[in-house]
């Protein structure tokens, strides 16, 4: 195995995990939304059965439920949801994240919205304000302020969480990097890998960093 | 008839009945002083006419035109609620600016909304819209001066001390300006030396077309703003008249016990 042959593998894993890292964001940011209007319904029984939804995926490891959506559709009602090989695998794993992420920010989100005072919604309807321009002007930017903080752990505990995938054999950058260390003794690949989430880690903190700096303007 | 007409409003919370049949009425720029121990239900009154609890029954009409009415079954349009909502402006007593906007911006924010739709809908240009929001601006500037606060124009709520708040939030009512002006004790989340400048700002907000109805524990204010004062006991009006009636001439025994109660406050005259 050359330099050249190992380094493309682990770009090729790094791709993996960057796809998995935003894919799940994109789909599990506006999934915890609808769970999270699921969880405040006014109807209690799809409040209780999103809550208990909730608390079963917020309770049980992810890798657990990697291999749940994975292997359990095939195993007990030879379902096969995702098709064999790589592309299936990957969306198995896509699948767990999403649904993990979801319940997660779903949470995050009704801590959000629930510290927001009655006032401020009665201020803007005694004001003629619709439902739409209340929540578009004022809640929405109070909610994200307020969502920031929480939420950025959150997503730098996801970069780190897509390593994971490899529980279902999904060739995610940790993956590669445990073949070749495994087989041909070589370490310098941990190394690698280690930067690898150094910078990611990295640039999202400067990032989210950014973002709290310019709500600073105001406190609530 | 009357320029407001507050006909047999009932309102309970579970078992819990807090305003029994509430009448009165209100010519134009009358000011009203809502008066009365701690849960005799004056805030859920404000609250009721400003749509902000629905009233068991009882109608409320504004200049001739019924606003609410709870035997009406047909849910009225989005505009005609919004209409109804604005002949009534709120000034809360925890004044619920908005913190992520500066103080201009909570005072034109929902006049260019609404001023937007309205044009929009009129196929207004871009240039007829720009001009509206400068007109917005201006008038924002002007309710600013009047309350004091020219200065604080590009503040955020956070900035700003409690007095200066609840003028900033004054004003973002003016801005509408709706029919009745109610204040929900608008001085009792503030340190005793802030009540002054705000209940000076609403003294000076009397005029001929500003009606106010001001529920207040500021007895002092009460009998020299108001044309009218209501006490409240248990849900009912308890008395009713000018202010000479009710605090020189109680007659009802439970306002005679409310007064001699209450202390004299530090609002001053100047
Ligand atoms: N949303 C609500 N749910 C249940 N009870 C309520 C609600 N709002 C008010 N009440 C009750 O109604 C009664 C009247 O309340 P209200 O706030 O109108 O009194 P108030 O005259 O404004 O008193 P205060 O001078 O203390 O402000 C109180 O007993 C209060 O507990
Ligand atoms: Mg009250």
């Amino acid at each position: 195995m050359t330099f050249a042959r190992i380094n493309a593998m682990l770009l090729e894993g790094f791709g993996t995990s960057c796809q998995l890292f935003l894919l799940t964001l994109v789909l599990s940011l506006p999934l915890g939304l609808i769970i999270m209007f699921g969880s405040t319904c006014k109807f209690t029984p799809l409040r209780w059965l999103t809550r208990t939804f909730v608390w079963i995926i917020r309770g049980t490891p992810l890798m657990l439920q990697l291999f749940v959506v994975f292997y359990v559709p095939g195993m007990l009602f030879h379902m096969h949801l995702f098709p064999s090989g790589p592309e299936g695998r990957f969306a198995a794993a896509l699948t767990a994240f999403v649904i993990n992420y979801a319940c997660y920010f779903s949470e995050i989100y009704r801590g959000g919205f629930g510290s927001i005072t009655r006032g401020q919604y009665e201020a803007a309807q005694v004001l003629g304000m619709t439902r739409w321009e209340t929540f578009r002007h004022v809640i929405l930017m109070q909610v994200v302020k307020r969502l920031l903080p929480p939420m950025s752990n959150e997503i730098i505990t996801l970069v780190k969480d897509t390593s994971l995938a490899r529980t279902i054999m999904v060739a995610e950058i940790f993956f590669i990097n445990e073949t070749e260390i495994l087989t041909k003794g070589i370490v310098w690949p941990l190394f690698y890998i280690g930067v690898f989430f150094l910078i990611f880690v990295g640039a999202l903190t400067l990032l989210f960093n950014y973002l709290e700096k310019k709500l600073s303007y105001y406190k609530v | 008839m009357a320029f407001l007409k507050v006909n047999n409003i009932t309102k309970s919370f579970g078992e819990l009945n807090v305003l029994k049949g509430i009448d009165f009425s209100l010519e134009k720029g009358q000011v009203l002083s809502l008066i009365g121990s701690s849960g005799s239900g004056k805030t859920t009154l404000l609250r009721c006419l400003n749509f902000l609890e629905t009233p068991d029954s009882g109608t409320v009409t504004v200049r001739e035109k019924t606003v609410f009415d709870a035997k009406r079954t047909s849910k009225p349009s989005l505009r005609e609620m919004r209409e109804n909502q604005l002949k009534f402006g709120m000034v809360f007593q925890s004044f619920n600016l908005f913190p992520q906007h500066s103080i201009r911006k909570n005072l034109t924010l929902a006049a260019s909304l609404i001023e937007k739709e309205r044009l929009k809908k009129a196929h207004a240009s871009r240039a007829d819209i720009h001009t509206a929001m400068e007109r917005i601006d201006q008038h924002a500037n002007e309710v600013l001066a009047q309350v004091g606060l020219s200065d604080k124009a590009d503040s955020y709520p956070y900035q700003l001390s409690g007095g200066q708040c609840q003028r900033a939030a004054i004003a973002r009512a003016l801005m509408l300006s709706p029919d009745i002006l109610c204040f929900d004790e608008p001085t009792s989340a503030l340190d005793p030396e802030l009540t002054g400048e705000v209940l000076r700002v609403i003294r000076g907000l009397r005029s001929e077309d500003r009606t106010m109805i001001i529920v207040t524990h500021e007895m002092e204010f009460a009998r020299h703003v108001s044309d009218r004062v209501i006490f409240m006991a248990d849900g009912v009006i308890a008395e009713e008249g000018t202010p000479e009636e009710i605090f020189e001439h109680p007659k009802n025994e439970k306002l005679q016990a409310f007064l001699s109660h209450t202390k004299e406050t530090s609002f001053q005259e100047d």
